[in-house]
């Protein structure tokens, strides 16, 4: 922003300025008619739709331990949603941030298990390593699209499977605590654990460091020449080939970069939430990148906005369904509802259309 | 272990699970394939199978009749193709995007649904729910090796080897197949020659919501006999993957399905030799890849030989 006006003038002049208020607009209305349809099915299916409801919509709010979920469940989304606004900024569109997060995830147990680390230096190591790992992973696709012109979104779900697959057999054939009858790594060291922001709640400093790749990703995409050239093939990528820019590169990098992020969300997430690996399926966070990256319209100042509103849901779906006969699940049903009306240009546009519109009937004096 | 390789792959029985493992991916495969040549990539196909699996189920179920719940299944999946149609042509949504919107709406709309009716979201074997005959094909059955392989095997196995004829008819022989090309190579080509690329694409997508309906239905009813959550298992996207290694026809599309279908099957088996599962079931998967990155290098290939002879032509 220019430094020159106040936050005052800023929201005024986002105010007055339509063309950046109408896709404020539009996201915010997609995200209440979506809230609307779920409430729609809670009342098709519950035997008791009115408490239900409100369990689905305040109950993330009244209880103090459920904003501190909300909080704790931002985290993952943040790191994906991060890692996708990358990608999506060069209009590529690759879901192989989900196998970046899984083995980040993966990555994170082994060290958590047998690198005996000083605290706080332990964690940093797991992500950094997993940072790595997730970031090659992240190649895979790219290397694909740049070679022989694969589609990335079609190989980067192939690999999903692979990764998946992979990253269980590693847990199972390696890592896993036989003494246990359920499906568990070995515990982790005491040093791996992320320290606790507040005492008595699980609100780790995960969170911090997600604020942090806000910000950093922020830097990245606007203020480098990195994030520069992403954008600008993002825009029109015949223009920045004509502008010098290697697209081959470019895509190279922001896959890596993007990956590093998932990576670091995985390990993030086990130092921080976990005292072992139990995840016993995938647990998919690339879809709620992808709905993250929209709601903020691949902006990462955003991201932190959409991903509480995604967590706030996603809370209160699961404090519904423990209470009720809705099954959590509906929340995916409202997440592709969202991409469904934000993915949709006629819609998204339809405020603005319908101004232009206006506009040039009023220039015409009516007649059209 | 070269050994047990070999007495797998001669046996019939390994070929017949091949066959019935080859089906489902066939025939969404087929789907993929029609959608591609009408110009849209057809992500929701996933979607399309997940909820034709679960109303089969649900519908045979209620009715007792198992082509009630067939044909209730197959408007299901018929459904989710329009509303791909519905967004990314009247909405103007990237079809991409809103493929895969609408797999999320699937993957959570079934466990819901089955939650709502049965209170269990993992499977349907509460339901007392129909499968799809299996047929024994007389004097066949006493061929020895084949008739282990072809006879015996579910009523869609054979629908989908039938249905691979009727899609290399229409795409080769019939004006629609002419008209889908058509859109699909140059949209505006074709409006300009008076066809109405919105049609054909509805036609396109219908038929790609039959197919996908069969797969998945067949899943459900036939290939087990029960709903479970995530039945299609990526299946739907291994089709847009094998699409591309079918070389966008039907004749192409048993090869590239077959190559998923042969792992597929070899995974059940190497299961009982003690080797991790885990990695077993990554490799159906991991050679659709490889079969996708070979096919685009002689595809990528074949294209700059041509772009070369353009150039040299154009030279003289």
């Amino acid at each position: 922003m220019n430094s020159k006006i106040g936050p005052v003038q800023a929201v005024k002049l986002f105010f007055t300025d339509k063309d950046k208020l109408e896709p404020a607009l539009v996201t915010l209305l997609a995200a209440v008619f979506s809230v609307l349809f779920g409430v729609v099915l809670i009342f098709l299916v519950s035997k008791n739709p009115f408490q239900s409801t409100v369990n689905f919509l305040l109950g993330p709010l009244l209880r103090t331990y459920n904003l501190y979920y909300m909080m704790i469940a931002m985290v993952p989304i943040t790191f994906a949603g991060l890692a996708l606004c990358i990608i999506y900024q060069s209009k590529h569109l690759s879901l192989i941030i989900d196998s970046s997060f899984y083995m980040g995830a993966v990555v994170a147990t082994a060290v958590g298990i047998y690198f005996p680390l000083p605290a706080i230096v332990h964690p940093i190591v797991a992500m950094l390593l997993s940072g790595l790992v997730g970031a090659l992973i992240s190649l895979l696709p790219a290397i694909l699209k740049i070679k022989w012109r694969a589609n990335e979104l079609v190989s980067s779900l192939m690999f999903n499977y692979v990764f998946y697959f992979l990253g269980s057999a590693v847990i199972l054939y390696f890592l896993r605590d036989r003494n246990q009858a359920i499906m568990s790594s070995l515990p982790f060291r005491s040093s791996f654990a992320l320290p606790r922001l507040i005492p008595n709640t699980q609100l780790h400093a995960g969170f911090i460091i997600a604020a942090v790749f806000v910000v950093l990703v922020s830097i990245f995409i606007y203020k480098t020449k990195w994030g520069y050239e992403i954008r600008m093939i993002g825009a029109n990528q015949k223009f920045a080939t004509y502008a010098g820019i290697s697209v081959p590169t470019v895509i190279l990098y922001s896959h890596f970069v993007s990956g590093f992020i998932g990576g670091v969300g995985g390990a993030v997430e086990m130092s921080g939430l976990y005292r072992a690996f139990i995840w016993q399926m995938d647990p998919s966070y690339a879809w709620d990148g992808v709905i993250v990256a929209m709601l903020a319209r691949k902006n990462p100042k955003f991201v932190p906005v959409s991903a509480l509103f995604l967590a706030y849901l996603r809370v209160g779906a699961d404090f519904m369904s423990r209470r009720g006969d809705v099954a959590f699940e509906f929340i995916t049903m409202l997440q592709g509802f969202i991409i469904l009306i934000l993915a949709s240009d006629k819609i998204a546009n339809s405020i603005k259309a319908n101004r232009l519109k206006k506009a040039a009937l009023a220039k015409t004096g009516g007649v059209a | 272990m070269i050994e047990f390789l070999f007495s797998v792959i001669t046996s019939d029985h390994y070929w017949f699970i091949v066959l019935r493992s080859t089906a489902p991916i066939l025939l969404v495969t087929l789907g993929a394939v029609i959608s591609e040549q009408a110009g849209i990539s057809n992500m929701a196909l996933e979607g399309s199978m997940l909820w034709a699996a679960l109303v089969g189920v649900i519908v045979s179920a209620a009715t007792g009749n198992v082509w009630i719940g067939l044909a209730a299944g197959l408007a299901a999946s018929v459904l989710t193709a329009w509303a791909l149609w519905l967004f990314a042509l009247k909405f103007e949504a990237n079809a991409v995007l809103a493929g895969v919107a609408l797999n999320l709406v699937a993957h959570g709309g079934t466990v819901f649904v089955l939650f709502a009716l049965t209170g269990d979201k993992g499977i349907s074997s509460s339901l007392p729910s129909k499968t799809l005959p299996f047929i024994t094909i007389p004097f066949v059955k006493d061929i020895p090796w084949l008739g282990g392989v072809i006879s015996g095997q579910n009523i869609v196995v054979y629908i989908a080897l039938i249905a691979v004829v009727v899609m290399h008819f229409i795409l080769k022989k019939l004006t629609i197949g002419r008209r889908i090309k058509a859109v699909g190579e140059n949209i505006e080509a074709a409006r300009s020659a008076g066809i109405n690329p919105d049609r054909v694409k509805l036609f396109a997508l219908t038929a790609a919501g039959i197919l996908a309906g069969l797969a998945g239905a067949f899943l459900s009813m036939g290939y087990t006999s029960n709903f479970t959550s995530g039945i299609s298992a990526g299946r739907g996207y291994v089709a847009n993957a094998a699409q591309v290694v079918a070389g966008g026809t039907a004749v192409g599309s048993i090869f590239a399905s077959l190559m998923f279908g042969l792992f597929d099957a070899m995974a059940t088996y190497l299961q009982n030799v003690g080797l991790p599962p885990e990695l077993i079931q990554a490799l159906p998967y991991l050679a659709t890849i490889i079969g996708f990155i070979v096919v685009t290098v002689i595809r990528d290939r074949k294209e700059a030989r041509r772009k070369k002879r353009l150039l040299m032509k154009d030279a003289d």
